[in-house]
């Protein structure tokens, strides 16, 4: 298992390295920051001076070399725009956006789970064609478009929840969250839903497909031929394999979906760090951006390690594996 | 004698897009307390789809058209779905091909045998627990509590053959049904779990169906044999009688296939052409396009008949044709 862990983290600082050229190199191609700081009226001098400020004027391998340098430091530069860290300009946004992306996996859980279980026991009864067309749509419509069409239908035309901003917010253990007010749930519900959408039809289409094999498999003959109940035969004996594949790629999709809040952050005006990446991009504040990255990258990669250990935790098959190993 | 099992003009037809697959089409045959049957047959005969009937655990887009199964004198085909569960596992229960497969992989191999004693009888954990430990030993499973907490993957392919031979005893059922329970065993496995099956139910009085496509397996292991083709019983009488004096075209083809000493060096004889397909059987008898001994009669279905202490469906018996 150690051997296991050590490798894989070898690899990981091989990916958050490369990663970091292709970030830095990529993000110092797009337009000029300089002209978004100076006042219009600025001369050359001023200019030249913001330049020099900003560390501009060295060679672009330079930069990178200092960038690294600050880096290995835990510095990812300052922000253009507010002179603080990046670093800590996006711990300061890490919350929201992780209790956003936290609430909408497990509304993807709990709300994809059943219904894929559902459609998967009984695939010819109406309710589950209802259930699979709907996951075609949440698959097929756009995250912004549903994301106005929730706002318009709960916010402005029944005016049961509020459709912007973070609300209350409380801290258990040690943790702010809005998930601890009630204020809060009713701000985050909207747009957690808004961003749970695409991973709850991912979650219906696993579980479903998932169920269907493992019906047909011959442990479920045997089962039944021993006179087990049909409710243990699903509860156990199917939703204990299925949950395998299911809980690896739902872990898999947490990742992604702190990818895709930036744009359920944008549209209900969620203090998370998609809001700040949008803005910090509209601004070119080029650290911003870089250290925004470089974050999303380490968290790919940690929750790709995690899942691979969950995965060994919950796979009676691959435990055995790696204790021979 | 008394009767566990009377099956009596069963058939289980499955309707299926390319037409009607008569899997099982009229099979009658009865099993005493404590005997043990072979059911033989090439693949695709309807071996396995007897068994699955037995147990009621036919499915879409199958079912049991016709015919009688009655056990211990109870009428249990298309049985209420709540009796035959409570008969599953518990008075008849089953043993499948590959324990690889049947087993659950993701379960230990103490909740899969305690789950077969919680599903019938209300008794503690511990009283499972101990039952089930005590059901290994009677398989000759070596350290029974080890295995217990071990999952299917950390057992031989013999040694989960085994559990799942214990798990069958587990409820000391009347019948047990062994669908192929040796075949994906290499042979000497294979001699020493038909031995400890034997052992059993001679201990136990448990009546079986032993299901296989090798005649050599039930030569020595059953006291009668049904020999299966196309959906049907061809031949049915004492093994001895029909291993001995084979009285239909078939078993006798399927007798000239297995390896025996005195014919060491001999070439094995192979049943001619090619396993019917069961969603065109010939009107007649279905074995006559691969059969020597064809004439015009068989262009009909034959008959039962009894001869020589035998049920065939022949019209033609190869009276001692085996013998030279
Ligand atoms: N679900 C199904 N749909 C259609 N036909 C089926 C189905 N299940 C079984 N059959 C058909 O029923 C026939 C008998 O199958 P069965 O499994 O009983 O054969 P078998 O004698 O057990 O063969 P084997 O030695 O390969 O296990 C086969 O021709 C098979 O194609
Ligand atoms: S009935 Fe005719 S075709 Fe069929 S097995 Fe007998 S002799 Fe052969
Ligand atoms: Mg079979």
């Amino acid at each position: 298992m150690s051997v296991f862990v050590i490798r894989r983290l070898m690899q990981a600082l091989l990916v958050v390295f490369l990663m970091s050229v292709i970030v830095f190199f990529g993000v110092n191609i797009v337009g000029d920051p300089v002209y978004m700081l100076v006042s219009p009226d600025a001369d050359q001098a001023d200019i030249e001076a913001a330049i020099r400020r900003l560390g501009l004027d060295r060679p672009i391998w330079d930069q990178y070399l200092l960038f690294l340098k600050g880096a290995a430091q835990g510095n990812l530069g300052d922000s253009f725009i507010f002179g603080e860290p990046a670093l800590k300009l996006i711990l300061h946004h890490m919350p929201a956006t992780l209790e956003l992306a936290f609430s909408a996996l497990m509304l993807a859980i709990v709300i994809g789970i059943p219904l894929g279980l559902f459609s998967g026991l009984y695939p010819d009864n109406p309710i589950s064609k209802g259930i699979m067309a709907g996951s075609i749509l949440g698959f097929s419509l756009p995250t912004f478009w549903v994301g106005l069409m929730l706002i318009l239908l709960f916010a402005v035309e029944l005016g049961w929840l509020p459709s912007t901003g973070r609300g209350d917010t409380a801290t258990i253990f040690g943790i702010e969250t809005s998930l601890a007010t009630w204020d809060g749930l009713r701000h985050i519900f909207l747009p957690a839903l808004n961003l749970a959408l695409l991973k709850i039809s991912l979650a219906i289409r696993l579980t479903r497909a998932g169920v269907r094999e493992a019906m047909s498999q011959d442990y479920v003959k045997y089962a039944r031929a021993k006179g087990i109940s049909t409710k243990r035969i699903i509860f156990v004996h199917v939703m204990k394999n299925i949950m395998i594949p299911v809980v690896t790629v739902m872990g898999l999709e947490f990742g992604s979906l702190i990818g895709f809040s930036v744009v359920t952050e944008t549209i209900f005006a969620w203090p998370g760090m998609g809001k700040l990446l949008i803005d910090a991009i509209l601004q070119l504040d080029r650290p911003v951006v870089v250290a925004y990255l470089m974050i999303m990258v380490l968290f790919f990669v940690v929750i790709n390690l995690v899942v691979d250990i969950l995965y060994s935790i919950l796979d009676p098959r691959v435990r055995l594996q790696d204790q021979g190993a | 004698m008394t009767a566990v099992l009377e099956v009596a003009g069963l058939k289980t037809h499955f309707f299926t897009h390319a037409g009607v697959v008569k899997a099982v089409d009229g099979v009658d045959f009865t099993v005493n307390k404590g005997e043990v049957m072979g059911l033989v047959g090439e693949s695709g005969s309807g071996k396995s789809i007897t068994g699955f009937s037995i147990l009621g655990l036919i499915d879409q887009p199958g079912r049991i058209v016709e015919g009688s199964i009655r056990f211990n004198g109870d009428e249990i085909a298309n049985a209420p779905e709540e009796t035959l569960k409570s008969i599953r596992g518990n008075r008849i229960s089953m043993i499948f091909q590959d324990p690889m497969m049947t087993l659950n992989p993701v379960l230990r191999i103490d909740s899969q045998m305690m789950e077969a004693i919680f599903a019938h009888e209300k008794v503690s954990k511990k009283v499972a627990w101990e039952r089930s430990r005590h059901a290994l030993g009677l398989v000759g499973i070596p350290s029974p509590e080890e295995r217990l907490k071990a999952y299917p993957h950390q057992l031989s392919g013999g040694m989960r053959q085994r559990v799942s031979i214990a798990i069958a005893f587990l409820n000391k059922p009347d019948l047990i049904i062994a669908d192929e329970p040796t075949t994906a065993l290499d042979v000497t496995i294979q001699a020493q779990i038909i031995h400890e099956a034997q052992k059993l139910t001679r201990q136990t009085g448990t009546a079986m169906i032993w299901i296989t496509h090798d005649l050599a397996v039930v030569a020595g292991l059953a006291d009668r044999i049904s020999v299966m083709y196309a959906g049907r019983i061809v031949e049915q009488g004492l093994t001895d009688d029909v291993i001995d004096r084979p009285l239909h075209p078939y078993t006798v083809g399927l007798l000239g296939s297995v390896p025996t000493a005195n014919k060491r060096g001999e070439r094995l004889f192979q049943i001619e052409g090619m396993t019917p397909n069961m969603l065109a059987l010939p009107e007649g008898c279905a074995f006559a396009p691969r059969c020597r001994s064809a004439s015009a009669a068989c262009k009909a279905p034959p008959p039962i008949t009894h001869i020589a202490n035998r049920d065939i469906r022949c019209f033609n018996p190869q009276a001692q044709a085996a013998a030279e």
